[in-house]
């Protein structure tokens, strides 16, 4: 690994015509996340949660394991039914309305923390059926992949380093490789929002580094929300932090400004109340 | 010679690399079809050559379980979907067919009636009752062997896979359903000959079952049928449809956070599948000449699935293969010591999924090394984490 | 290794513990068990302290003496001398008669019963019950003879003797018997018991015969109106005939309206009281057949909540629990009475054995691959299926119902329990609470529920949870095994038995909830009762169709079952 095998892109290819329902964000707000509430089993992973992301931000969710980060990305990708609240996407689509299928085509894309791709499929073909295209079942039985489509995944590949593996089936990749895939393909299907569960995970630093690079230069066109713990990380790249704590927003401001907040010190370095 | 050799061998790679194995099974199929049928017809009985025709129904039998296979396997082998009651397709298919048939038996009943099949004259119905309207008409006979079927793993995929009803409850689901099937189908109400089924079929679209033509014409048209199922599945595993199939297979989770109505799916596979072993059913049948409910029996349904296991899963000809080879040995080892077939099909249960998870395919595929996708069901996640220490180096290379 | 051992020692013991327990209660409802049966019926079994044959007595001997002498003509003289002298002793000696089982040694002049049952012949004391010396030629006892004079003078003797002298129950029966059969003689016997009787029940039975006499002979309004309502609510079935003979407008023998408007009250609420005791023994059906599937599910509920693997073979544990007990009776032929006490562990620990054996050859080496398991353990079904057939024939085997087993427990005229399906409901419920504390106050049931709810935290805890896995299947098959001993005394014994209860198993786990064992209680239940209730309607079949296809439905609504795990861990 002492080569880089990434290239950055120049720019990113604009968002594809063929779009569905765009969220309305003439507040400039893309979701909306009012009053969420979530509990297993008595537990309440999440309680009351309140938060707001704008058009085009780049969020950082921080905090300790069970504060309902997690949680939180699934009640929005409609993995999880909420028991009480509200999630809108833009001003008039009601996410709780949707079920997951529905959710990822209005565009808002996900990558999981522990690295999920199809792996019996090359990964040419995982990016493939990432592609923003018709998702029914009798277009995909006639669908042919286009010119563009195909630069699009060719420039991807290229950025995620995977150019020369393209036709190796993903369940060979390394664990870094296939962390790579995934956001290759969330990349691809060019969602609108992207929620991203722990990305450096398991990288090198020379890839942290990149996925740094990379997520700020995807900020602005798209909204990026991402789930870490390298705080190093969150450090190089944030410009909004959110702290959950038990389920609900402890904190919210840039990195110096939670660093220096008496509650997030207190829950953090363990001082009782 | 050598040289010739390893041509050969060449194209049978080129053939491999374009994912020709089907069309090269096709052919050889359609080549020992037309053999076949060509000296049971023309060669004389007493040639060296000359194929009986009790041998021809049998090969048009195992055709048809051959096709059963396929379609266990398109829904097992590249989606995951482990069917138990795939029988009850193939039997509805069958009792389709063989409703027609058993009108075009007429008046050459044993009680004659013309307007009534014998076991209901022998249960003193007076009339037909709804359900046998029409099915004296082949096209609608024909009709009704898909849509029947058809429209049964539609409603039953539907509720199950909207419910998220997956892995061995819904093996048990499916195998519940044609255990259903079997009860209802012995109830002499049902109005389909009850235990005995329905058996002394006379001709079809007035050819007599008996002649030898109509014998090698049936396997013909089955190979034929065969033939096309085969190419219809290769096509569509081949289609970014089928890439979707193997990837709610694989996480299908993961494809619906990418967008697609996994269910949708995941019922249109069910459906197309049910389908092929309807039409199998139904071919199987006029060959046989009886169709009961001991068809929908669930341990029926089960062997194919040990077909498509030994053959090897998501590979279509495996299926076929396992198919015919399992057939065989069960017609040969039940006429030597009925006793101990059950034995060994027990043991092939067992030896097959312990030992051979990717069944014959897997065992000639493994020295080629091939990347089919459809060729690594079930086990893929501890390839994943058994190969996961490979460098990008080395995979570049 | 030795833990293992340890636990397994545990199980064994739940299950001695499980069976010991069962010895007890066996004991306590037996005795209550009531014997409500015409004293004209029972032949041998004398009830109540056995007198003996009553030397001191020498009237009644040389009586006896004289009856296997005497013509039919002295019979009947003879008769009432001999319910005078022996009053309740001679109840059995009437019986047979009656049953013309009397018979006596031409050489020795002693009187025994002979019956034929089953094509064995038992010759037996008169009095004592006691089988016949060897010694004794039973070629050549003659028949004492009957006829229809002497019929009617034995059952008369026998009724007035039951009714004057009989226990309670006895006296009630004899009054029951008289209902069938009012007239002068017994209607005068009837009213001079009344005047004695203390017991309640028996007051209210003899008031009912006489109630019946009066409804038909010419009295007036008010007395038969009075004597309906006596008749009200009794469920013998000579009142319903009478009541419904007298309002039965073609062959009706009661005018006058208010009489008739009385009957008529009087039949509803009769009609009323058998629906809801009809109603009770459905409900009874359904619990039987609840607690038979839950013996089947429990154990397929430990297996498959805690491993997540379906035994296909699990059904095929019940036969061999089944087939055990069938080869303990025939190891100890003349001990049928405790053959299940032998027979509940020994299936416990050959279903157990084998159960491990699968998991340890077979199923381990499928780790996390369930549809690998469920063809592999079908595979292993279908040999253990052909085994048996070729180790007993594909034949039914006859299991032998022990006496305590066999027998009812009759609650009213229209209500009975049978024994062995009582007997069986409290024993699944038994078990079902054995299972339940091993689980929870156990080690072995500690690390059993570590190991269903994180497998992998189990492992890191030092839980060799390969171990656990043989053991929970293990504890899973062998409770399969006990269920088949209760199985054998319901059903044939056959290869396919376990068969039939896979799918059922497996429905009523799916349908309760699987990683819950309660759920696996209400759910077994609730399948056995509707199921019961379905059958009188729809018949056995569609009844069976019917809960299948409610089950796929209930699934697609409720895919977790009735009481969910929930949970990041259900995920």
């Amino acid at each position: 690994m002492s080569m880089s095998p990434f290239s950055m892109p120049v720019s990113w290819p604009k968002l594809s015509r063929s779009s569905p329902p765009k969220p309305d964000v003439s507040h400039n707000v893309i979701l909306y996340i009012e009053d969420l509430s979530v509990s297993f089993d008595g537990f309440k992973a999440l309680n009351n949660l309140s938060l707001y992301i704008n058009d085009g931000e780049l969020r950082c969710l921080i905090g300790a394991n069970g504060a309902g980060k997690t949680t939180l990305m699934d009640v929005i990708t409609g993995k999880t039914r909420c028991d009480s609240g509200q999630v809108w996407f833009g001003q008039t689509i009601d996410l709780l309305k949707h079920d997951e299928a529905a959710i990822a085509r209005l565009g808002i894309g996900r990558k999981f923390q522990k690295p999920t791709v199809f792996e019996a499929l090359t990964v040419f073909e995982n990016l493939e059926l990432s592609l923003r295209s018709a998702k029914g079942v009798w277009s995909t039985l006639f669908a042919r992949i286009d010119g563009e489509q195909r630069d699009l995944i060719d420039q991807v590949l290229q950025t995620i380093g995977l150019t020369h593996e393209r036709l190796r089936p993903a369940g060979v990749l390394s664990h870094g490789q296939k962390q790579w895939l995934e956001i290759g393909m969330l990349l691809v299907s060019q969602p609108r929002v992207m929620l991203i569960d722990e990305p450096v995970a398991g990288m090198t630093a020379q890839e942290t580094e990149h996925t740094a690079e990379l997520l700020t230069s995807l900020a602005g066109e798209r909204t990026v929300i991402v789930v870490e713990h390298d705080m190093e990380f969150v450090r190089s790249i944030a410009r909004t932090v959110t702290v959950l704590h038990q389920g609900s927003v402890l904190a919210e401001g840039t990195m110096d400004q939670i660093q220096s907040n008496p509650d997030v010190i207190q829950v953090y370095l363990g001082e009782t109340p | 010679m050598k040289r010739s050799l390893s041509s050969l061998l060449n194209t049978w790679a080129e053939v491999r690399r374009g994912g020709n194995t089907i069309t090269v099974f096709v052919a050889v199929l359609f080549i020992l079809t037309v053999l076949a049928s060509f000296s049971n017809l023309m060669l004389p009985v007493d040639s060296a050559f000359h194929v009986s025709t009790y041998t021809i129904t049998l090969l048009g039998k195992y055709l048809c379980y051959a096709m059963l296979a396929l379609a266990v396997d398109v829904i097992w082998g590249y989606c995951g979907i482990l069917s138990l009651g795939h029988g009850a397709f193939f039997a509805l298919g069958g009792y389709a067919m063989g409703m027609y048939l058993m009108r075009q038996i007429g008046d050459r009943g044993v009680y004659g009636n013309a307007g009534l099949p014998d076991f209901m004259v022998f249960l003193n119905w007076d009339s037909l009752p709804w359900f046998w309207l029409g099915m004296d008409q082949f096209w609608f006979a024909m009709l009704m062997v898909m849509v029947v079927p058809g429209l049964l793993a539609f409603v039953f995929g539907w509720l199950a896979f909207r419910s998220r009803v997956t892995g061995v409850y819904l093996s048990i689901m499916t195998q519940a359903l044609t255990y259903a099937l079997m009860l209802a189908f012995f109830r002499n109400e049902m109005g389909f000959g009850g235990n005995n089924g329905m058996t002394d079929f006379k001709e079809l679209l007035g050819f007599s079952l008996s002649a030898d033509t109509t014998r090698v014409s049936l396997f013909m048209i089955t190979a034929l049928l065969l033939g096309i199922a085969f190419v219809c599945s290769q096509l569509i595993m081949k289609s970014r449809l089928g890439r979707v199939i193997v990837a709610v297979r694989d996480s299908e989770a993961r494809a619906r956070f990418l967008g697609y109505r996994t269910e949708n799916y995941k019922v249109w596979l069910f459906v197309y599948s049910a389908l092929i072993a309807a039409i199998a059913g139904a071919l199987y049948v006029p060959q046989v000449g009886i169709i009961n409910p001991g068809e929908f029996s669930p341990i029926n349904s089960i062997e194919v699935v040990v077909w498509v296991a030994v053959g090897g899963r998501g590979t279509l000809y495996g299926a076929a293969v396992g198919a015919i080879l399992v057939s065989y040995a069960k017609t040969r080892f039940t006429a030597l010591v009925p006793e101990s077939w059950i034995f060994m099909l027990g043991a092939l249960f067992v030896i097959v999924t312990i030992f051979l998870p990717k069944g014959l395919a897997g065992l000639i595929r493994g020295k080629a090394g091939s990347e089919d996708p459809g060729s690594d069901p079930g086990a893929s996640d501890s390839r994943g984490s058994h190969r996961s220490g490979a460098t990008p180096a080395e995979s570049r290379s | 290794m030795r833990r293992v051992w340890r636990s397994l020692f545990a199980i064994t013991l739940g299950a001695c513990l499980v069976s010991a327990v069962y010895g007890q209660t066996d004991v306590q409802t037996d005795d209550p068990a009531p014997l409500v049966e015409a004293a004209g019926a029972e032949s041998e079994i004398q009830p109540g302290p056995v007198p003996e044959p009553a030397p001191e007595q020498p009237g009644l001997d040389a009586l006896l003496l004289q009856l296997t002498e005497a013509s039919l003509g002295e019979a009947a003289a003879l008769i009432p001398r001999l319910e005078e002298q022996g009053g309740r002793e001679v109840l059995p000696l009437f019986s047979a008669m009656l049953a013309n089982e009397l018979v006596f040694d031409p050489e020795t002049r002693l009187l025994y019963v002979r019956t034929e049952a089953a094509n064995a012949m038992s010759v037996r004391d008169v009095f004592s019950g006691e089988p016949a010396a060897e010694t004794l030629n039973i070629d050549s006892l003659q028949r004492i003879r009957l006829n229809n004079r002497l019929r009617v003078l034995l059952r008369d003797g026998i009724a007035r003797i039951s009714l004057f002298e009989g226990t309670d129950r006895q006296r009630e029966a004899a009054a029951l018997n008289m209902l069938s059969d009012l007239n002068e003689s017994n209607l005068a016997l009837l009213r001079e018991a009344l005047a004695d009787e203390e017991d309640g029940s028996v007051r209210a039975m003899i008031e009912v015969g006489i109630a019946m006499n009066l409804l038909v002979m010419q009295t007036t309004q008010e007395q038969r109106i009075q004597a309906v309502e006596v008749l009200r609510g009794r469920l013998e079935n000579p009142v319903r005939n009478l009541l419904a003979s007298l309002q039965d407008p073609s062959g009706r023998n009661e005018q006058d309206p208010l009489v008739l408007e009385a009957i008529d009250e009087a039949l509803e609420s009769i009609q009323t009281r058998i629906k809801f005791f009809r109603f009770v023994e459905e409900l009874f059906y359904g619990l039987s057949l609840g607690s038979v599937l839950l013996l089947a599910a429990i154990g397929l509920a430990v297996t498959f909540g805690v491993m997540g693997v379906i035994n296909m073979a699990h059904g095929e544990m019940l036969m061999l629990g089944a087939y055990t007990t069938y080869v303990v009776q025939m190891l100890m032929p003349n001990f049928i009475n405790y053959s299940l006490w032998v027979a509940i562990p020994a299936a416990f620990m050959v279903a157990a054995l084998v159960g491990m054996l699968i998991q340890r050859f077979v199923i381990r080496y499928l780790n996390g691959r369930p549809l690998e398991t469920l063809l592999a353990t079908f595979g292993i079904s279908l040999i253990l299926q052909q085994l048996v057939r070729t180790i007993f024939s594909p034949l039914n085997r006859l299991v032998v119902s022990p006496d305590w087993m066999s027998g009812t427990w009759q609650i009213n005229p229209v209500l009975s329990f049978t024994n062995n399906r009582l007997y069986i409901l409290i024993f699944s419920l038994m078990v079902f609470f054995a299972l339940l504390m091993i689980l929870k106050k156990t080690s072995l049931g500690l690390q059993v529920r570590a190991v269903s709810q994180n497998r992998n935290m189990a492992k890191a805890m030092g839980i060799r949870t390969d171990w656990v896995d043989a053991m929970t299947f293990g504890l899973g098959s062998g409770i399969a095994g006990i269920a088949g001993v209760a199985l054998s005394q319901l059903t044939n014994v056959g290869p396919n038995l376990g068969q039939a209860y896979i799918i059922d198993s497996f429905m009523v786990v799916v349908f309760g909830g699987v990683g819950n064992l309660f759920g696996t209680l209400v759910g077994a239940f609730t399948l056995g009762i509707s199921t019961k209730f379905l059958e009188p309607v729809t018949g056995a079949v569609l009844a069976k169709i019917i809960t299948l296809v409610f089950i796929i439905l209930f699934i697609q609504f409720r895919p977790k079952g009735l009481f969910p795990q929930k949970g990041r861990a259900a995920e």
